[in-house]
């Protein structure tokens, strides 16, 4: 059975044909339509949601890409953009009869100016690429999506990406400047500018987490910043999680804004401990990791107002690192902590719900009450200073009903993040994952009003089609089996 | 605190305005009517009566409020709790209302360093042109659900409707400000301000007005005193008192008859030549100038520049006021504007004369 809810309108070209159109555009080595070479392209980082492409088009140059547009566009073909595959909401997920689009091959810098800190790249740069080659002129790009190594810079604004730094430092959309896209017609336009700000409308925001909606993106420009002096992290350990989630609020009603403010609970802490020997309490019922970064001055003085704070907030044990190697060491137990929780369970299932963070204690509390009901194990890694959440459910999908069972927790989840004033995705996306919480963040009138953006952009919806955005039918489908606020959602809707 | 909600007049009122076809003017405190084109529009919403603070915890860092609240309350409001809008917005009148500060989009000397007043925007209520009341964003910092609408308001002149409410992220105050000054000559001062914009400082300001730089620091005492120790220049008493000048355009050198042209470029543009007097901002991101050149003349040489150029103030009303969309980038403008409005009710004109 099809991921996707509704059919698409029947296209005018075979895959053959469609082939062969491409060979008119692309060598042969850049069409991908066997079964066996279009395999790897099947999902992206949400590997549970998979489906064959129909055919893959690897184009390298902008002319390319603008001419398989344009084939695209004349034959009403959908098309699907695929940065490194590494998205966490099968927003690149295949479809048939739509034409997989990947820009990996546009991986280049094309420019970097370190008087007016910025670089302009190419869609597939990877994120830490952009760092490690404005490092020689003490400069850096600051949001850094755990994946950083391997996804990339267009994929980066596709899902406006954001990282552990995003407290102090922002998203993506906070740290680009100008995009340039082609849209469905294949018309070059460039959003934003590489001054501070752009004429008009802030179009450069909107394209911030589109998804692949609106246009392909083709040439990205970002701001580049300072790297600081120094970075010194604290972490602290808690008997309970209430007392970590005081700690945190102590610390930013004291007006500091740590670089970095993450949580894990208990069964995060093991799996993480036992996998790499951060040096982290196994007995603690909540962590907190405290990055402050800036000049030596300034860290040294704020450190030392943290560890007043931590401690009036009963933390149990304090530990500064006392080198860079300690540093990485403590990071290294929280950047490790999605495989380490892998190794406790043949799958486990991301969620990525924000809250606001006073309400942290009691949804902790219910996703444990709910781990009971489902009888899934869940293991909590928090970014704490922004309010992300990052639920990881434990399950075997080689048990019968298991994953099933994952996605109706995590859906709950999602749930209760809407019920406190939060969000169903903080950094992830909707993708296909989520699209149905979308029905019970958002009333019929506000997709609408997403569905007429989307068409001021991509008239006829040929752009990743069915997702981030759900069809009204889809909801009203969907929606029967959710009571928002005490009433059913889209009760203007007919029920089918 | 005055809280009122008028939220359900106003949709009454935009249905009625639907049903006629007839345009609206949306006004809140009237502080920034100098800004943009004129709206073509004899009728006017006033939402300086929607307001009052809604939500407000500084632990979250996000305060939420009605348009009509004004800007003043709430500052006011975040500094007794020692916290502020990070990107610190021009007031321009003692009336001016948060719904007109977002819906003007300007940011002062900080936002370099902070961000500007877009960045900060996390969510908003509006109602659209078909008179529907929608939610977009919300009240936490990270919120990739649906495409980001919160932020298209910021800066929208009130052409994509009526902003009823905002949720902002706020920052700490600075624990300490110093502000240094350095006499030099335009050229130095443009060379010094990139020379130091690639160190880890604790920058939040840096202007320079024809004779002088002045570099705001804020931060940690210690940390703001080491900044001044590596960067020596005179401290400046009572800097407060110029960096409110240097938002508020009340210095000096703002109150000159002519044309006043805001141009954005890339903070490491040479010196652009026109006019006599010019005022460098944002660390060379932002010039300010004075001329009666003709307003294709300016766009064109911001755009050589990388940048884009608005007549801020005065002067006869061109054509344009803000820099000429041209291609798909306009159809894209356009199309945008119909989606939520597609009767184009709500201030026609304001920003460009074809919607």
């Amino acid at each position: 059975m099809s991921l996707y809810a509704e059919q698409l309108p029947p296209i005018s070209l075979s895959r053959v044909e469609m082939v062969r159109a491409l060979r008119r555009i692309l060598p042969a080595d850049a069409i991908l339509h066997q079964p066996e070479s279009l395999r790897p392209y099947e999902c992206d980082g949400l590997s549970a949601y998979r489906e064959l492409p129909w055919v893959v088009a690897i184009p390298d140059t902008l002319a390319q890409v603008q001419a398989i547009l344009k084939l695209c566009h004349s034959h009403k073909i959908p098309v699907i953009a695929r940065g490194a595959g590494t998205g966490l909401s099968g927003g690149a997920l295949p479809r048939d009869q739509c034409l997989l689009l990947s820009m990996a091959k546009f991986n280049r810098i094309l420019n970097l100016d370190p008087v007016n800190r910025l670089a302009r790249l190419q869609p597939g740069v990877r994120n830490l690429a952009i760092s490690e080659a404005a490092a020689a002129h003490g400069l850096y790009y600051a949001p850094d999506p755990s994946s950083q190594i391997a996804c990339s810079i267009g994929g980066n604004v596709a899902e406006n990406s954001g990282g552990v730094h995003c407290l102090k430092y922002g998203l993506t959309v906070h740290n680009v400047l100008e995009v340039q896209l082609l849209t469905m017609d294949g018309e070059s336009v460039s959003l934003g500018s590489q001054a501070l700000d752009g004429p008009g409308l802030d179009l450069l925001a909107v394209i911030h987490g589109s998804e692949g909606l609106l246009g392909i993106i083709t040439q990205v420009t970002v701001k580049l910043l300072p790297i600081p002096e120094c970075a010194q992290v604290m972490m602290a350990a808690f008997d309970s999680i209430p007392e970590a989630g005081a700690a945190v609020a102590a610390i930013i009603a004291a007006g500091i804004i740590p670089a970095g403010l993450e949580m894990m609970d208990n069964l995060a802490i093991r799996a993480a401990e036992d996998f790499v020997h951060a040096g982290y309490p196994t007995d603690a019922a909540a962590i907190l990791l405290c990055e402050l970064d800036g000049s030596n001055a300034e860290v040294s003085e704020q450190l030392l107002r943290v560890h007043h704070l931590l401690q009036e907030c009963g933390a149990t044990r304090l530990r500064t690192a006392n080198n860079e190697a300690e540093r990485l060491q403590l990071w290294k137990g929280r950047k490790s902590a999605f495989p380490a929780v892998g190794r406790l369970s043949p799958d486990y299932y991301c969620m990525d719900g924000t809250i606001p963070r006073r309400a942290l204690a009691g949804v902790l509390q219910s996703i444990a009450d709910l781990s009971q009901r489902y009888q899934l194990p869940v293991a909590n890694v928090f970014h704490a200073g922004d309010g992300n959440l990052h639920p990881l459910i434990l399950y075997d999908a080689n048990k019968p009903g298991e994953l099933v069972k994952a996605e109706q927790f995590g859906a709950e989840i999602l749930q209760l993040c809407i019920a406190v004033g939060g969000t169903i995705t903080g950094e992830h996306g909707v993708g296909i994952e989520k699209i149905n919480q979308m029905c019970a963040q958002f009333s019929s009138a506000e997709l609408q009003q997403f569905h007429s953006l989307k068409r001021a952009f991509d008239p006829d919806g040929l752009l990743n089609p069915g997702k981030a955005i759900p069809s009204l039918r889809r909801c009203a489908e969907h929606g029967a089996l959710h009571v928002h606020h005490g009433k059913l959602a889209h009760p203007g809707l007919e029920r089918f | 605190m005055n809280q009122t909600d008028h939220s359900r007049d106003w949709q009454q009122q935009i249905q009625e305005h639907h049903a006629k076809k007839s345009p609206l003017m949306i006004i809140g405190g009237n502080s920034k009517a100098f800004y943009g084109r004129r709206a073509d529009a004899t009728q006017v919403l006033q939402t300086r009566a929607h307001c009052g603070v809604i939500e407000y915890e500084p632990a979250e860092l996000v305060i939420t409020a009605r348009a009509g609240t004004p800007l003043r309350e709430i500052e006011t409001t975040l500094a007794q709790h020692q916290q502020m809008l990070g990107f610190e917005p021009p007031h321009f009148g003692e009336h001016a209302t948060l719904g007109g500060c977002i819906a003007a989009g300007l940011s002062g000397p900080r936002r370099p360093y902070s961000g500007s007043l877009r960045d900060h925007v996390l969510g908003v209520t509006v109602i659209n042109g078909r008179a529907e009341q929608l939610h977009f964003g919300g009240k936490v910092m990270k919120n990739v659900a649906g495409y980001d609408l919160a932020r298209l308001y910021a800066g929208s002149l009130g052409t994509l409707g009526v902003i009823l409410d905002v949720s902002l992220k706020v920052l700490p105050l600075p624990e300490t400000e110093l502000t240094l000054r350095f006499e030099m000559h335009v050229e130095q001062a443009l060379a010094k301000m990139q020379q130091i914009a690639p160190q880890p400082l604790p920058l939040s300001a840096a202007c320079y007005d024809g004779a002088e730089l002045s570099l705001r620091l804020s931060g940690t005492p210690q940390g703001v005193q080491h900044a001044r120790s590596l960067l020596g220049g005179e401290s400046v008493p009572k800097a407060d008192h110029f960096w409110r000048q240097v938002r508020e355009q009340t210095h000096p050198f703002f109150q000159h008859p002519q044309p006043l042209w805001r141009i954005a470029v890339p903070p490491a543009t040479s010196m652009i030549t026109l006019g006599d007097a010019q005022w460098i901002d944002w660390g060379g991101a932002q010039r300010w100038m004075y001329s009666e050149t003709s307003s294709e003349a300016i766009f064109s040489l911001a755009q050589q520049h990388g940048g884009h150029a608005s007549l801020f103030r005065g002067g006869e009303q061109p054509r344009d006021v803000f820099q000429p969309l041209h291609g798909k980038l306009k159809e894209l403008h356009v199309n945008t504007k119909l989606a939520f409005d597609p009767l184009c009710l709500f201030n026609p004109g304001r920003m460009y004369s074809y919607y």
